[in-house]
């Protein structure tokens, strides 16, 4: 297998060609925010956090969507990044309806997570307090709109790991919402296994069980990386 | 073109393009065959013959030859709507709004049997255009050639014209290798707004490992304002397809698709019949001009997104999925549709390509600038007296545009800005009119030539206004997958919701500023990464404007 060997903020790093910039990062002992990337799914590049800068280029790279060559040298952690990641996550905020005291997720939420990485204690964009709805109709989920952040990581693990293809994205710009079926509630979209892998990798409290109440999420997102694994390369123990 | 050289048969074009059409040119057209056919409506009511042109000059009991009534493509002066030419032994002489029930009048002056001369006739003289004017005499038609000249649907007129004459040509003669040299030699870019070199582009498809290839045409203008692929498209389809079946047999393709937007019905009819027409003469399908090479061309019909005009949504939305970008590389030319290299180019760039082939790269690299080359098509409106679409060589200035040719504020007062480039562009100051028409010209000055749309913006409109008009445009047209164009064209269309209402703070300019640099930065595609701009370019420009917006108190 040939490697290539670059640079993350200072650290020479050695990975595998065909590699991420993302999983070089994480290679190096380093770490950069993310939210749609998922081990196991396709990259979509689309949260925008793990942009990273490199040397040479004036565009900024999508870590987790691009692949890492020879002798690039990478900064993942400089004033303007953090700036645009702080503002990224406040977006994120001020775009759904986020309330961390009640909801599911309180402790194990991505989003608060990232948050607290990137130090964004309120938003300075005003809240915009859409209109969303819930889906309840799901015998054991539910879909609450409200605290989704249009990942894709339900529609992508639907998709590529269970192959139903339940989920999909509707409307576009802010009015973009995750759709069930073809635009059915999700409890009759005859599709779903009711599996619960979109719950497992749902960053938020947006997918949940219905046993579960406030602080009471369990998400499960490296799952989606041991199938995928065990599918690819037969390893059944992670 | 428009002006014709003299002819001694007269004859009659009539715009029926959509611009004209929406100005009523299909009741003139009607109109106009009715009184050719009836032989005008000179005093006895003579019947159409096919007697001698001498005769006419007989007088009223002479019947007049058939007069030809012509229905053609864009004839550019747009605004003056619906437009019919008259060529005769004495040249071209245009009309303007002219109304039906005037048809009658223009084919008795045509055929000579008017009472009055044409200078007297009431019916007629306020409506005749000047030819001479800027406007027409600057222009340099090469990829609208044909556009105004033949009928678009009618293949044995394009025929007539020179089509396909050059793909004949390529492909007993030369070598995609030799095509290609031609096309990079001219200098040509990408007419739909990135300028990429074509050449280059080409090249990048052709040499992929072997395997499948397919040639796209992205004929989804969609930038507000812009009206020249439409003109092609409903003027010249031909050349189009001329252009794309030489594209596809330099880079190896034997499939391709013309995506076009479905707000552009006549286009969309147009295509589908010149595509079937070339089916017909063997210039499309199997075998084609009886060599090995065969290609394939199917329309797409676009679902009303302004992201699918960026590559990699236009090549989701031709799968058949949703129309939202991904991230490049890879780039199309290397995995395009179903992962196969495709040739992705703009309608513009395609049509430029029979006329390079013809006259060589060289000829075309001639005309224009240094890396802009060629000619570019723009379509003038807004604030301005002449709308319509002109060509023009590359390296014009905006003034030489917007003032000689267009005639400028149609009030008379100064012209204020020239917003190019469309929600992706930015508006350029008066005082910078001197600026030559070109890709880096236009980019320095934080605009861009887009895919050539040209609004004039005269001294009344207040720039943060024209700058939220756009942003509400990129929130309403922002595919919503990633957040900076998402949920950040939200926020600033807010922000500058406040500088139109006189309510914002020194704080909201900072704002302002910072997320327009952020979304400019981090968006996925082109689309939210330029978003930006219009805001940016008139932050630059005409900052007063907005400081001048800050309420009381900040």
């Amino acid at each position: 297998m040939s490697v290539v060997t670059l640079q993350v903020d200072g650290r020479d790093v050695a990975v595998p060609a065909g590699s991420t910039l993302l999983q070089a990062i994480r290679a190096a002992g380093l770490s950069v925010p993310t939210l749609c990337d998922l081990e196991g799914l396709e990259p979509v590049g689309a949260c925008r956090l793990c942009l990273v800068e490199l040397e040479g280029s004036q565009r900024l790279l999508p870590a987790c969507a691009s692949e890492a060559s020879e002798g690039q040298v990478i900064r993942t952690d400089t004033a303007q990044l953090q700036g645009y990641r702080r503002m990224a996550v406040e977006l994120f905020f001020a775009e759904g309806n986020h309330v961390c005291a009640f909801c599911v997720a309180n402790g194990t939420c991505e989003l608060q997570d990232v948050a607290v990485a990137v130090g964004m204690d309120h938003s300075r964009f005003p809240y915009q307090y859409p209109q969303r709805s819930v889906d309840a109709s799901h015998p054991r989920f539910s879909l609450d709109h409200n605290r989704c952040i249009l990942c894709t990581r339900c529609v992508r693990v639907c998709d590529q790991i269970e192959g139903a293809h339940v989920w999909d994205v509707a409307e576009r710009g802010s009015d973009c919402r995750i759709v069930a079926g073809l635009d059915q509630p999700w409890g009759e979209v005859d599709a779903c296994t009711s599996c619960g892998k979109c719950v497992d990798v749902c960053p938020t409290g947006a997918l949940f069980a219905k046993e579960d109440t406030t602080a009471e999420k369990h998400p499960h997102p490296e799952r989606a990386g041991q199938l995928r694994r065990a599918r690819e390369q037969r390893q059944w123990i992670s | 073109m428009v002006a014709l050289p003299p002819c001694e048969r007269p004859r009659l074009r009539c715009c029926a393009a959509s611009g004209c059409r929406s100005a009523g040119a299909r009741p003139l057209l009607a109109a106009l065959r009715a009184a050719a056919a009836a032989g005008g409506t000179a005093p006895d009511g003579i019947a159409a013959g096919d007697q001698a042109a001498d005769d006419i000059s007989a007088g009223a009991s002479a019947a007049p030859e058939p007069l030809e009534v012509r229905s053609v493509g864009c004839l550019r002066l747009c605004g003056e709507g619906p437009l019919v030419a008259w060529d005769g032994p004495e040249g071209t002489r245009l009309f303007g709004g002219l109304a039906p029930a005037a048809a009658a009048a223009l084919v008795d002056q045509v055929r000579g049997l008017a009472s009055l001369p044409l200078a007297a006739d009431p019916a007629l003289v306020s409506h005749q255009l000047d030819l001479e004017q800027p406007f027409f005499r600057l222009q340099r038609p090469l990829v609208l050639e044909g556009c105004g000249i033949v009928d678009p649907e009618r293949i044995e007129a394009a025929l007539a014209h020179g089509s396909y004459a050059q793909l004949r040509r390529v492909l007993h003669e030369l070598s995609p290798e030799a095509v290609r040299e031609q096309v990079r030699r001219s200098g040509l870019r990408g007419r739909g707004g990135g300028g990429y070199p074509t050449g280059l582009k080409w090249d990048t498809v052709a040499l992929q490992p072997p395997g499948r290839r397919y040639v796209v045409c992205n004929a989804d203008e969609g930038d507000p304002g812009a009206f020249m692929d439409r003109s092609v498209l409903e003027g010249d389809p031909h050349r189009l397809l001329e252009g794309m079946a030489i594209a596809a047999y330099a880079v190896g393709a034997d499939h391709g698709y013309l995506y076009v937007r479905a707000e552009y019905p006549l286009a969309i009819e147009r295509l589908r019949l010149a595509l079937q027409q070339a089916r017909q003469q063997g210039l499309l399908g199997p075998s084609i001009a009886g060599t090995a090479f065969a290609l394939e061309l199917e329309v797409r019909v676009g679902a009303g997104a302004y992201v699918c005009g960026e590559e990699t949504a236009l090549l989701h939305s031709i799968q058949g999925q949703r129309g939202i970008p991904r991230t490049r590389p890879p780039y199309p030319a290397q995995a395009g549709l179903w992962g196969a290299p495709t040739l992705i180019n703009n309608v513009e760039t395609f049509a430029a390509v029979p006329v390079i082939l013809r006259q060589g790269g060289d000829w075309y690299a001639a005309i224009g600038s240094e890396g802009s080359r060629g000619t570019k098509v723009f379509s003038l409106s807004g604030a301005i007296r002449h709308t319509g679409l002109v060509e023009v060589p590359m390296g014009i200035s905006l003034r030489t545009v917007v003032e000689t040719m267009g005639g400028g504020d149609p009030d008379g007062g100064a012209v204020k800005a020239v917003q190019t480039g469309g929600p992706s562009g930015g508006c350029i100051p008066a005082d910078l009119l001197d600026t030559p028409v070109d890709f880096e010209s236009l980019l320095s000055l934080g605009s861009m030539m887009g895919s050539g749309g040209m609004v004039v913006i005269g001294q009344g409109t207040a720039m943060p206004e024209v700058a939220r008009h756009f942003m509400a445009f990129s929130v309403n047209e922002s595919c919503g997958k990633c957040v900076p164009c998402r949920a950040g064209t939200v926020q600033l269309l807010a922000l500058l919701d406040r500088f139109v209402e006189q309510r914002a703070t020194a704080a909201d300019l900072e704002a302002l500023e910072a997320l327009c640099a952020m979304v400019k930065a981090t968006s996925l595609c082109g689309l939210g990464q330029a978003a930006p701009n219009p805001v940016l370019s008139t932050l630059r420009h005409f900052r007063q404007e907005y400081t001048a917006a800050l309420g009381p108190g900040s």
